[in-house]
């Protein structure tokens, strides 16, 4: 059997193995599993590649290899799971270069005929954004820039000239694929494009561009199969490019917010309320709190971001055991935007030992949402705010929501009164079935869990 | 023939991909970003052979460069969603009263 077909063959064992391994990630009792299975599938095509005949020099890959490896050990090693969001950005900039390079270097492999000069164009162009739209969304969700949308007047007319402008090259190129110059200008227009396209957007929607941006990760990598004719990055890719864009539809819709008006327009221009909130804000001491706790046989804790920053998890998973052994059932209400990516908050939760069956997503919560006794909201505001299915006027209007008002007591952790990320009042607050209990999370809930003790 | 051939493999793979995904709970979604930030690491193996195959010059620093960021993506991605999925865990039996 010449080594050609053999390479062939271990390709479609190695996607069959990535597809088994996506497949083991429908469950997590077997997601660790799926994820071996999915790195074997890679082992496999990375050691038959290098029997590729065409191969003369192992040297360089070797330096390429061992040096990739070590920022990835020492990355997956040391990241927070805080940080999480702007490694996976980071790491799918990284896989669009990767793209991009391999792209361009085709160019170099025997001659480009007009087909294989628009996948070179395609890759370049897919991996190029890829690469400086995540370098920005890295720096946007470390803080390292200002997480605010950057808007200035005739951005729109910019964007189209510069895609038409890429669109040109791209023609230019694929015209003439020995004249290298108009490659370049490609390459440093789609680096500005990526960066174009990501500073309009603020922080608060950052989990649909990194969602977004992994889905372009895969696509870059699948151009890049078409441009050097190899099925195996076009089978991996596309299965990448599906998921990215599954995960966005699911974050846009949790926000309830069009793909073009997260892309395009911030964080939409704040529409005056229509409501006039009414009733007082009723505060709480952790004593009183303590004996409504006491007495409930059923709690729902809905934990937003807040809770991560004031690293309480782990004291609520303590409340969560005293809790649980007074009687009391005790389920976590996870929103689809709770964290700062898709499932963001099921991680920071599974880090700080809460099991996953206690873990439910909205749509499980919200049915049985009046049989809580007590809802517990910790460092979320928009997610629980009921002017998303009351008050037509409010900029949160639709946005699907954890029902907590619904529920016979709402305490809310709050550190004051101020509002949400949206900006937006919260009627949640003047309930009469609510009580804030003011202060740093993690002290309020360690409060809580020494009146248990 | 060779475009058509290659599309339709793309059309199959996205379809599937998007059965596949669609069964992925919430709860292990940061996992499968991961994950599938690690698969789309397999530009790895057209890189390999852009750096290790006798071209100009060019194309081996080409190629070696987007090997090195390309397994940074595989084996950065494969271990942290391992470090993740290793964190999920049911709750043991003794622990219910």
């Amino acid at each position: 059997m010449s080594a050609a077909i053999l390479i062939n063959l271990a390709y479609i064992a190695s996607a069959i193995l990535f597809i088994f391994g996506l497949k083991q990630l429908s469950s997590p009792e077997t997601a660790r599993r799926g994820n071996v299975i999915s790195s074997v599938g890679m082992l496999i095509a990375v050691v038959v590649t290098l029997l590729n005949q065409g191969i003369v020099d192992y040297k360089w890959i070797a330096v390429g290899v061992v040096a990739g490896s070590i920022v990835g050990i020492f990355a997956a090693r040391t990241v927070a799971m805080t940080a999480m969001p702007e490694m996976v950005a980071l790491f799918n900039g990284f896989g669009g270069l990767a793209s991009l390079l391999v792209g361009w270097a085709a160019l170099y492999d025997g001659t480009t005929t007009a087909f294989i000069a628009v996948t070179i164009f395609l890759s370049i162009l897919i991996g190029g954004v890829t690469f400086t739209g995540s370098l920005i969304a890295w720096g946007k969700l470390s803080e390292k820039m200002n997480s605010r949308p950057m808007l200035f007047s005739g951005q729109q007319i910019v964007n189209s000239l510069l895609m038409l402008a890429i669109v040109a090259c791209g023609v230019l190129f694929a015209m003439d694929p020995t004249n290298v110059t108009w490659l370049y200008v490609l390459i440093g227009l789609s680096f500005v494009f990526g960066v174009m396209f990501v500073i309009p957007i603020g922080g608060g929607d950052m989990p649909v561009v990194i969602s977004l941006l992994n889905s372009y990760s895969g696509l870059a990598a699948c151009a890049a199969g078409f441009a050097i004719n190899n099925l195996l990055l076009i089978v991996a890719g596309s299965l990448v490019g599906a998921s990215g864009i599954i995960l966005t539809q699911i974050m846009c819709k949790a926000m309830n917010r069009s793909l073009s008006n997260v892309l395009f327009s911030g964080f939409g221009s704040p529409k005056t309320s229509s409501q006039q909130v009414e009733g007082t804000v009723k505060p709480i001491v952790p004593e009183d709190a303590y004996y409504i706790l006491e007495a409930a046989s059923s709690v729902l804790i809905v934990p937003g971001y807040g809770m991560a920053v004031a690293q309480a998890q782990h004291v609520v998973k303590e409340l969560q055991e005293l809790l649980e052994k007074n009687g009391c059932e005790v389920i976590y209400g996870v929103h689809p935007v709770a964290g700062r990516m898709p499932g963001h908050m099921n991680v920071l939760l599974a880090e700080a030992d809460v099991s996953y069956d206690v873990l439910q997503e909205m749509d499980q919560v919200n049915p049985r949402i009046d049989n809580f006794d007590v809802s517990i909201v910790i460092g979320a505001n928009d997610v629980v705010n009921p002017a998303a299915r009351e008050d037509e006027g409010s900029p949160l209007y639709g946005m699907p929501i954890i029902n907590v008002d619904k529920s016979k007591t709402v305490f809310v952790l709050k550190r004051s009164m101020a509002s949400g990320f949206a900006g937006v009042e919260n009627p949640l607050f003047f309930k009469d079935n609510t009580r804030m209990l003011f202060g740093d999370a993690k002290e309020s809930i360690s409060a809580l869990v020494r009146e248990f003790g | 023939m060779e475009i058509v051939f290659l599309a339709f493999i793309l059309i199959l793979s996205i379809f599937l991909g998007f059965e596949l995904i669609n069964k992925v709970p919430a709860t292990l979604h940061t996992p499968l970003m991961s994950g599938s930030n690690a698969i789309s690491g397999i530009t790895l193996i057209g890189a390999i052979v852009s750096s290790g195959s006798e071209h100009e010059f060019i194309a081996t620093v080409l190629g070696t460069a987007a090997v090195a960021f390309a397994s940074i993506n595989v084996v950065g991605g494969y271990l942290v969603t391992d470090r993740m999925l290793g964190m999920f865990k049911k709750k043991k039996l003794e622990g219910n009263k």
